[in-house]
């Protein structure tokens, strides 16, 4: 396959100011919703050698975007040129954004001077196609090798991994990286073809499958009782990222996509992200406002197949999409009436967990107290249950919703927001 | 009347001593007061501290989850604390188990206490901003923040782990940290004109910030609810939020307006793909082509087609039933634990491995995800019949001598028709076309037998059906 060079900034273009390439090269990135830094091994520097630390149990949010998006990472495209042209992409190579490209000590620079005042938690580095799928990843690796070896950076750092690379690169990348991550972009395998014709969704997967494998055995020679020190690959696993709201897919196509993607390649997170206006944008595609309801929704679904026990069939109903006015394990409740009232008091963990407003941390708090003590009504607030939500489903020492509520209608109806005037209450 | 003067804020030894005393003598929670050294209500309190604490005899035992919980809300800013703290001691003294009780009053409130001093001390790490004060090698890097609780001591440990390169100063109101490279220290609080006003890097940040901003998904509600208000007057991006906001629908409406201008550069586009080329029952070319198989619906779940792999001239070719787990990552047939099974038996029996072409009856795994798992799924006959042509093509492309089915969906494939593995395994079976076949059982299915004694007696089994394809191998390697 003869790729062409499309309009490749060139490397020592010196005309441009760094801040210029980094509003060009952030603004490429931002449609990559993950910013997590979470999950990763535990590293400090009191060695003295250099800089940075890892918090293994959560990530650190050093701020938000009005959008409301954590900025953890300085997220950034090496290049935003690209051979690809993937009608959703703000970078596709019919696109007439201005294109940039850093070099190697730029990113590195830029990382550490913004790490130094406490503004970020490390790195997110992707980048478009150029060249070759092994040059464009050799660039990205390169960074991170940089930071690592010769600035002895502690600190997170997430590599995009460019599909069918190398096997020597990949296992470079999962050297230095904390995370590594795919884009599967969509979750139908015929509307990448349709979006993204030099896509292939199988080089995607197998390339999700070799990243899986080499996970396992990093897990394997950890566990491992040997002197030998163990081989480091990625140790915050592997994401991905999908597009919702461009291709016709159902609610349920996602989330089936999703659980298999989960089960096949162990994927820490599917990130879902509403496809969203962007500058010059392909006129293919819908122009509306994105669909940040049905997103949160998804994400809402996604959490019920991790950790509530759901599976993607009790999730979506015959519509095959999840309501927007209420929230899908609401819904499931709904649809599922002859499991409720639920004694608090007496009901198994996997019962309560589908209890609309019973989260998990509460569902472990009843679960404690109840061995001392019987849990009222007055009790809910001090457990974090929306009392208002979680009443007609169950039954208390001194509650028991009344026999007719549960069955009527319009019980839905109590759970619908309100109308509201729309603003910013700002 | 008990009076109780701490050494500061945080002394948490101070008041464990203290309420360990008050515990041991019966003072009820009600009869003490609890002050700090310097504080406002210090004024009030006798100047001599309580003789009880002179006397310490003896101790009890509190859960080591009350301590953890009292050493975080005893830095809550609420003057209350010591007091609350004693009194959830006092009561937990009679009942260990009421730490455990979530809906206690008092249990609920330390929780709650403790849980926003860490909230606290998180929004420390993140919303501190260092401001460089000269330049390279000499530069100090100072950081002005004005914390909720009494976290100082807390969080400051890791600003050290964190940046012990360069000697860094947090300033705040109550107290300021200081790392110089090797120890933290220490002093007394100070007031904001004593920090740094700006930093020459701030505004390549904000450009950064208005760059990853998305005016598209604004969600201004979602952005103060993580980083509210009063944390804004101290982040040099903070200055930004407003004018980003009032432009946000701006933005977004000419992107939608304006859609693609066209491409001002002939594109120079990737070459399409060659045509497949005719297919030859050439190995290779088989197996290029079943990777985009799409015979049956199985290919849309799995990662990739494992074809089936080994010497051209193999005498023998192992017929197994599908790619497991690790197979459909790999993308090669028997790597998993089926495959080392079935490595050790074949090594046993005598069979010489270079000689052994190995594939499936199907080419895709069938599966269900259950969680962080796939579970096997059974083959289905529409599956095995969609899949057989490339078991025929593969066996016109290696003419093995002898056949080896492995479980009842090799069986299948290779007799063309459902045949009892029980029944016909361990004897030769003549196919047409003068090839041999020998049915036995599946490596998996012995990894499946729960009783070491029959897994045992089945292995040997298996060990012996294979012996049978040692002994065609060597008469026919005799025979060339």
């Amino acid at each position: 396959m003869a790729l062409g060079l499309i309009h490749e900034p060139n490397q020592r273009d010196s005309t441009m100011d760094v801040q210029r390439k980094l509003e060009i090269l952030a603004d490429a990135a931002k449609y990559d919703a993950s910013c997590a830094s979470s999950g990763t091994e535990k590293r400090d520097s009191r060695d003295g050698k250099g800089m940075g630390s890892t918090a293994p149990g959560m990530g650190i949010c050093h701020s938000y975007a009005p959008d409301g998006r954590c900025i953890s990472l300085l997220k950034v495209l090496l290049t935003n040129a690209c051979n690809y042209d993937c009608l959703y992409c703000v970078n596709r190579a019919s696109s007439n954004v201005p294109r940039a490209r850093f070099t190697i000590d730029e990113v590195v620079k830029l990382t550490l001077d913004f790490y130094r005042r406490n503004y970020i938690e490390g790195l997110f580095l992707s980048s478009g196609i150029i060249r070759s799928p092994d040059y464009t990843m050799e660039q990205v690796v390169g960074v991170a090798r940089k930071l690592r070896e010769e600035h002895h950076f502690r600190g997170y750092i997430h590599l995009k991994t460019i599909p069918e690379a190398d096997d020597a690169l990949i296992a470079e990348a999962g050297k230095y990286a904390d995370r590594l991550s795919i884009n599967i972009e969509m979750p139908e395998e015929t509307s990448l073809q349709q979006f993204a014709p030099e896509k292939d969704v199988r080089a995607i997967r197998r390339t999700m499958g070799r990243l899986r494998l080499k996970l396992d055995e990093a897990k394997d020679s950890r566990k491992a009782k040997t002197k030998a020190r163990p081989q480091r690959f990625a140790p915050a696993g592997q994401s991905t990222q999908m597009i919702i709201g461009a291709d016709a897919a159902s609610d349920h196509t996602i989330l089936h996509t999703s659980a298999n993607l989960y089960g096949s390649y162990q994927l820490r997170r599917v990130y879902y992200s509403a496809f969203s206006p962007i500058p010059d944008a392909s006129r293919a595609l819908p122009l509306v406002q994105p669909p940040l309801l049905r997103e949160h929704r998804l994400y809402q679904a996604d959490w019920l197949m991790r950790f509530y026990g759901f599976d993607v069939g009790e999730i979506v109903d015959d519509s095959a999409m999840l309501p927007l006015d209420i929230d899908p394990k609401l819904a499931w409740a709904l649809r599922h009436r002859d499991r409720f009232p639920l004694d608090v008091n007496r009901a198994s963990r996997e019962e309560l967990l589908r209890v609309p407003g019973f989260g998990t941390k509460a569902v472990e708090r009843i679960i404690a107290t109840r061995r001392t003590t019987t849990i009222r009504l007055s009790d809910l607030a001090r457990l974090h249950v929306p009392r208002n939500k979680a009443m007609p489903f169950i039954v208390l020492s001194d509650h028991r919703p009344a026999p007719h509520r549960l069955d009527a209608a319009g019980l839905i109806e109590r759970f619908k927001p309100k109308a509201t005037q729309l603003g910013f209450g700002f | 009347m008990q009076y109780i003067t701490l050494d500061t804020e945080t002394d948490f030894d101070g008041w464990r001593k203290a309420a360990r005393s008050l515990a041991l003598h019966h003072v009820q929670p009600t009869d003490v007061i609890w002050t700090v050294q310097g504080g406002e209500a210090e004024l009030f309190a006798p100047p001599a501290p309580s003789p009880i604490l002179a006397v310490n005899d003896g101790t009890f035992n509190v859960s080591s989850k009350f301590v953890d919980l009292a050493k975080s809300a005893i830095l809550h800013r609420d003057t209350e604390r010591f007091a609350i703290l004693y009194r959830l001691l006092w009561r937990l003294k009679d009942n260990h188990d009421l730490i455990e009780v979530a809906i206690d009053p008092d249990v609920a409130q330390v929780t709650a206490m403790a849980r926003a001093v860490h909230r606290d001390e998180h929004k420390m790490h993140a919303f501190v901003r260092f401001r460089e004060i000269g330049r390279e090698r000499d530069a100090h890097y100072v950081a002005w923040f004005e914390p909720e609780h009494h976290i100082v001591e807390l969080a400051a440990p890791f600003f050290a782990r964190r940046f012990s390169d360069m000697p860094w100063s947090i300033l705040t109101p109550d107290l300021c940290a200081h790392w110089n490279g090797h120890a933290l220290s220490f002093t007394p609080g100070v007031s904001k004109n004593e920090a740094p006003g700006a930093d020459r890097l701030e505004e390549t940040w904000r450009r950064y910030y208005a760059s990853i901003f998305n005016p598209a998904r604004l969600k201004v509600k979602a952005m103060q609810k993580e980083m509210p208000k009063k944390y804004w007057r101290n982040l040099p991006e903070a200055s930004i939020i407003r004018p980003l906001i009032e432009d946000a629908e701006r933005m977004t409406g000419a992107m939608i307006a304006n859609a693609a201008t066209d491409p001002h550069k002939p594109q120079k586009r990737p070459e399409a793909p060659m045509t497949r080329k005719p297919s030859a029952d050439d190995l290779d070319a088989l197996r290029e082509e079943a990777a985009h198989c799409r015979a049956c619906p199985l290919f849309k779940d799995a990662t990739q087609t494992v074809f089936g792999e080994g010497p051209r001239d193999a005498t023998i070719m192992l017929v197994g039933e599908q790619p497991g787990d690790k197979e459909d990552l790999a993308g090669h047939p028997f790597v998993g634990p089926a495959g080392q099974m079935l490595d050790r038996a074949l090594l046993e029996a005598g069979v010489d491995r270079t000689k052994v072409y190995v594939t499936n009856a199907v080419k895709h795994f069938k599966f269900v995800p259950r969680g962080k798992i796939r579970l096997h799924q059974k083959p289905a006959t529409p599956e095995i019949k969609a899949c057989r042509p490339w078991y025929e093509r593969e066996v016109s492309a290696i003419q093995p001598e002898l056949i080896v089915a492995m479980g009842a969906t090799a069986a299948q494939s290779v007799f063309g028709k459902i045949v009892p593995v029980g029944k016909t395994r361990g004897r030769l079976i003549d196919l047409p076309g003068g090839r041999k076949a020998l049915v036995t059982v599946h490596p998996s299915y012995l990894l499946r037998l729960p009783d070491p004694e029959a897994k045992a007696l089945e292995y040997q089994r298996f060990v012996e059906d294979l012996k049978i394809a040692a002994g065609l191998q060597r008469k026919s390697a005799r025979a060339a």
